[in-house]
Order: structure tokens, then sequence, then C-alpha cells
């Protein structure tokens, strides 16, 4: 990326344009400005309490993402994976998600996780070190992050065929499955495999792509000709293209791409536009790949600013409810860090509890052995100072 | 008793498992109405339709990772990959996935999945058709790793695999999937996880599993003829290894050969090796030898004979063994 945005390449007719500047035709119900606009497939209409509650998500979420971050600058946690900029995405598609629905997560769905009511911790405690992120996903029906690119999808597809067979599909209120990836991921195998299970089978599943337009460091003119939307068409899966910054309009394309899944009607694949304020994780720099002046073009269209903005013109909300959320997330943030702080070392024997359900011979071995050793140093510590 | 071969064996035992388990499924390329390039699943999905006997697409990662989505929907697969060569696209969703979701939740998670694997050479087959990957599976922490050796074992051990929470991958060595034997239907086999010793005896101790237990048992037999007591362990499984009937055969016997067609360099043997010279050191008369495949791709198979473990090549090593 040089000084300034750059235009398409006009002679390269085949190429795809550098899409973090340029805008594509996308499902927008919102403006950059806060404008409300009308769309002739999708409409959006919540009580104004559910309004209200859109932007606590958006805020909270932002908040608690920026203290993951603040965390891990301060040595608590070893990464932090940030999703500022991708907040409208999460909530607007977290929102539109019944209790009944499974949730398959990548790696940065906080947002996602905290419209679903579940405890956050276990997402910070896998990168502060103390466990690897487990949850009971079965309860929570939204499952463990997957740290291998894509390698969800093909899960996701797999229980959305489960559901299909346990027959929770046909009805308004069927069951269904979505699954979280990016940009990068959509150049795995396992994507594009996940996608023609979800076709051949009719699974009940919904793939939400955002296209956060950065895989690392590398740009969508790396991981595709054709834009994933367009691509799963191929498949024979629908796809749509929605602003991902437009809380309002990735809730109304999520939805109706859930209820088509809920009815039996099969996949669908929903690219969330948007982009990836931060970079990849605290451990990237990426002032080596991208420019100041292409942040600015996204921080024009911030995804809380505008939403703020329309709630204040639409009289739905005042200055002093935005105080109280801002009062809130601050009350939030400082409970999940005393928690985050609080989180201890694990104890040496789990790394060796719950490998099988059946604990071979050789490991309860090592697992005594572990344990005899380490209690024999702590013998000699106390022997040790004891001697002093 | 009714005698049957490997292959309908491990019909017959599917069988059994889909009756017994209403959340058991079989998925795989060509499983269903082909009933699996080895007729392994052969009538199945006539009995029990497509929603238990699942023709998947051409997609190794895809058939296990969505087995594994399966399970966590509370499913439990038994996948088929075609052949041994064949499983290598599915890797990341096996090691990565399989063998560690469960470890990862904290053990909230199991994952009952079995991937049967025909594997090893032997068959007069085209590259990436006689491959014995099993130590890449064994090294890997999460998975089960078992195989068959006759009729019998293959009927009530696929049986056992399906049975357990753990993920277990199962190789069925097909250049012995028509040989004939006997099979008591009735009365539950070995556990799973114990090692079998075929033929007891004094002078040595033949350590095989899978395709070579046939080539130790044959070799033992020979060697018979010249005086010499071999004893045969069939390892069956290979992760966990069944450590203590290998122990006190070689504490016996003081001599150890292993015999596998995967390549010798880091392999089963290998760990076979260090584990019995750690615990048996004092019994040993020899090192522990190994006769495997050599550490080269699999030959063109109009050189596989020469590429295999054999009767010869076995007892040229337990005479080399007696030699110390």
């Amino acid at each position: 990326m040089g000084g300034q945005p750059r235009p398409a390449k006009k002679t390269a007719k085949n190429r795809p344009k550098p899409a973090s500047t340029n805008e594509p035709e996308f499902v927008q119900l919102l403006t950059p400005e806060g404008r409300r606009i009308d769309h002739p497939d999708y409409d959006l209409n919540l009580t104004d309490d559910e309004y209200r509650g859109l932007y606590r998500d958006l805020v909270v979420t932002r908040e608690l993402d920026a203290q993951g971050t603040a965390l891990q600058r301060q040595g608590q946690l070893g990464l932090w994976p940030s999703l500022l900029g991708q907040e409208a995405a999460q909530v607007g598609s977290g929102r539109a998600l019944r209790p009944q629905d499974t949730v398959f997560p990548a790696y940065r769905e906080l947002g996602v996780q905290w419209c679903r009511g579940l405890d956050l911790i276990s997402s910070f405690a896998l990168f502060r070190g103390t466990d690897l992120g487990g949850r009971d996903v079965a309860a929570d029906r939204f499952n463990m992050y997957a740290i291998v690119i894509a390698s969800q999808t093909l899960h996701a597809a797999g229980y959305a065929m489960g559901v299909a067979m346990d027959g929770a599909v046909g009805t308004d209120d069927g069951e269904a499955v979505v699954v979280y990836h990016g940009d990068g991921a959509t150049s795995e195998g396992d994507f594009n495999e996940a996608l023609v299970w979800a076709g051949v089978f009719n699974a009940p599943l919904v793939l939400f792509c955002q296209n956060n337009q950065y895989a690392i460091s590398e740009t969508n003119a790396r991981q595709f000709r054709l834009p994933p939307y367009r691509r799963a068409e191929g498949f024979g899966v629908p796809g749509t293209l929605v602003d991902g910054n437009d809380v309002l309009a990735t809730y109304a394309v999520t939805q109706g791409a859930l209820d088509r899944a809920r009815r039996g009607e099969g996949p669908s694949l929903i690219e969330a536009y948007t982009y990836r304020m931060q970079p990849h994780t605290t451990s990237d720099d990426a002032t080596r790949y991208r420019d100041e002046a292409e942040l600015d073009f996204w921080r024009a269209k911030d995804p809380i600013v505008r939403y703020r903005k329309w709630l204040a013109a639409e009289q739905l909300a005042d200055e002093s409810y935005f105080a109280g959320v801002d009062t809130e997330a601050g009350e939030l943030v400082r409970e999940l860090r005393a928690r985050v702080m609080a989180l201890t070392d694990p104890e040496i024997a789990e790394m060796f509890d719950n490998v099988y359900a059946e604990m071979p011979p050789g490991i309860a071995a090592q697992r005594a052995e572990a344990l005899e050793f380490q209690a024999s140093l702590d013998d000699a510590t106390t022997e040790g100072s004891e001697a002093r | 008793m009714t005698t049957m071969t490997m292959v309908k064996a491990l019909n017959e035992g599917l069988r059994r498992v889909l009756e017994d388990q209403p959340k058991s499924l079989v998925m795989g390329e060509d499983v269903g109405r082909l009933g699996g390039v080895f007729r392994v699943t052969d009538g199945l999905h006539k009995d029990f339709g497509s929603d238990r006997i699942i023709d998947t697409p051409l997609a190794e990662s895809g058939i296990i990772g969505t087995a594994i989505g399966l399970a966590l929907r509370g499913y439990r697969p038994i996948c088929e990959i075609q052949f041994d060569g064949f499983v290598y696209p599915a890797f990341d969703q096996l090691v990565s996935q399989l063998a560690k979701i469960p470890n990862r939740s904290g053990g909230r998670v199991r994952l009952p999945v079995v991937v049967r694997i025909p594997y090893g050479g032997g068959i007069g087959a085209i590259e990436h058709h006689s491959e014995s990957p099993e130590a890449y599976f064994a090294h890997t922490a999460g998975l089960k790793v078992v195989t068959c050796s006759d009729p019998a074992d293959a009927y009530w051990m696929i049986q056992q695999a399906a049975a357990g929470d753990d993920p277990v991958i199962f190789f069925e060595p097909k250049r012995r999937y028509h040989a004939k034997a006997e099979v008591d239907t009735g009365a539950a086999g070995l556990d799973l996880y114990r090692a079998r010793t075929v033929r007891e005896g004094r002078t040595a101790t033949l350590i095989a599993y899978g395709p070579t237990v046939d080539v130790a048992v044959n070799a033992a037999a020979a060697a018979a003829e010249e005086g010499l007591d071999l004893e045969v362990i069939d390892l069956r499984a290979l992760s966990p290894i069944d450590w203590e009937p290998l122990f006190a055969s070689v504490r016996k016997t003081g001599r150890a050969v292993v015999v596998h067609e995967a390549p010798g360099n880091v392999g089963i043997g290998a760990e076979v090796a260090a584990r019995v010279t750690e615990e048996c050191f004092y019994s040993l008369e020899a090192p522990v030898l190994r006769v495997t495949g050599y550490d080269v791709p699999y030959p063109a198979s109009r050189l596989e004979d020469d590429y295999l473990p054999n009767l010869d090549r076995v007892l040229d090593a337990v005479d080399r063994s007696l030699e110390h």
C-alpha cells in the first residue's frame, strides 16, 4: 500500500480490486453517516429496547476487547487477537441467533460470545495460557475457538448434518448452525470442502465470513479472484455481501440466512465486509503492510459512531443512556480484569487427565512420575530452606 | 464358530455396531451403494439407509472434519478412508482436531470416532495404495491405534473400537482381507488394547502386528523344522502398546525381533526396541532387531516382495540374534 488509498487498476480486468478501499455493492441499512436507508430485500424492525441493546453490545464488546489488548501489553495475556472494527459484524449476527442455534467460532469472536450471554473468561484463559480454551460446548452451544484456520468450518458442517438428521429443521423455529471464519480461511481446503458438504447434504449452516481485509499481512488480492459471497454460488450455496460495519444490516442478513436454514432450505454464506483496525494479534506489526491513510478510510466507517448517531437522531437514546452504557462497560471491564488476573496456573496433573476418556497405563505412569518428580523438587526446596 | 474372511468379519462386526448403537453411522467414499471398494460395508446401505451409511464427497479432510461435527452432535461415526495413502489430506483433522479437541475441552467433549484404514502392501497395487502410516498416528496423543491380523480379531476389535469414547484409528491389513478363519461370534474377544501371544516358544520372541503376524507365524513354523522354538506376539494395539506380555516374553527368551511393513526409521519397531531395552536390559542376550520396510518410498509393485519383510528376512534376523 502506498501513501494514499490505491485506486483499482483499470488495465487488469480480472484482477480483484484492492478491496479495502473500494466500496462494493453490499446490503446496507445504515450509512457511515448514520442515515437509515431501505433495501429491497432486507429490513429490520426491532423494539426500542432491542435497538438500544445493540448499542450496549457494541460498546461492551469494544471495551472488553480493548481490555484484552491492555492485559496482553501488561504481560497478563500471552497474546490477544483484537476484533476492533468488527463489532457490528459480530453483534449483528450474534443477536440474530436464537437460543437453539449453535455457534462455531474462529478465534476473535468475543462479541458473539457476549451476545450469547456466555461467561467470557474461557477466551481469556486460553490467551493467558491457563487452559486450552475448554468450555461446556454442549450447554453453551458455542464451540471452542479454532486456531487452525477453517478447521471449524467442517466441524460446523458435520454438526449441521446431525441437526438435519435429528429432524430439528423444517419449521420456522428450527435449529440453525453458524460458523465464523475470515477471508483467509476461504483459501483453505477445509472451507471449500465445508461448502461442498453443506451443499450436498443441504445442511442448516450459515457460513459467516468476516472479511476484515487481511489474513495477517495479505490482502484479499492474495486470497481470491472472486469474492467469497460470489464463490459460494459456485457451490450451489447462496451468498450475500453485507456491510459488516452496519449492525442493522448484519442482523437482518444473518436473520434471513438463519431462517432459511431453520426451514430446511439449506446453507448460505454471508460475507460481512469489514476491517480489522488492529494488527492481526498483539504479536503483529501492521505498520509493515498498511498505512494511516487506509486506517483513516475505515475509521470514517466506524460501526459504533454511525449507530450512535442514528440512535440519537431517532431519539431512541440520549446522552444519559450513552453515559450509562459507558459506565456499565467500565464496570464489566474492571470485573473481567480482576477475574483474568486471578486465573491461576493449572496443576501438572491436568495435562494428563483429559487426553483420553480411558487413560492408557503409559500416561497414568507418566502422570505419577511427573507428580513424584515435582514433589521431590518441592521436598528438596523445603529441606534447603530448613537448612538455612 | 463360523468360517469367514476378514472382510466378512468386519462387515458383520459393523452390522452389530449399527444394530446396537442407534447413534452409530458409517461414512466414507463409496461405502454406501457400492459397499466399499473392498466390500467391507456391503449390504449395509440397503439395511440401514442413507442416514446411517453415508456416501460422502471425495474429500478426506471433509470426512474426518464432518465426523467430528457429527460426534459433537452426539453421533458415533465410523469413517472409512479408502486407502492408506489417501489419509494425508485429513491429517490436520486427525492430529490437530480429532486427537486434541477432547483434551482442549478439559474432558468436557468426547469424540467417539473410529477411522478405518485399509493398509499395507502385498497386493500388487499402484502407488499410494500400499502404505503403512501407523507410526504418524501412534505418535499422536489423543488417538488410539489398533490393527487386526485375522477375522476373529477383525470381528471383535471393530466392535470394541466403536464402543469406546476415544478416537480410534483402525488399520486393516488389506492383503489379509480374504484369508478365511473361524470366528466365534458368541464369545467376546480379547480386550482391544491387549497384545496376544499367538504362538509360545522359548528361543526368541517375534513381535508383529497386522499383516506381518502371518509372516511371523509362518517363520516360526519354518524355524520349528530347524529346531528353533519361536514365540510370536501380535501387538494388536499400537497406541497404547500392551507392554507387559512383551517384557515377560523377552525376559523368557532373551531375544526379540520386531517385524513390520512400515519403514524402520522412527517406526513402531524403534519404540518397541527402546522400551524392551529399558525394561529387559539384563535379560537380553542380543540387541533387539528389526525387520521392516526399507527407508524409501513404497516401491513399484514388482519390487514389493523385496521390500516387504518376508519369511527369509525374519529367519535371517533370528539367526543374527542367535549369533550373539
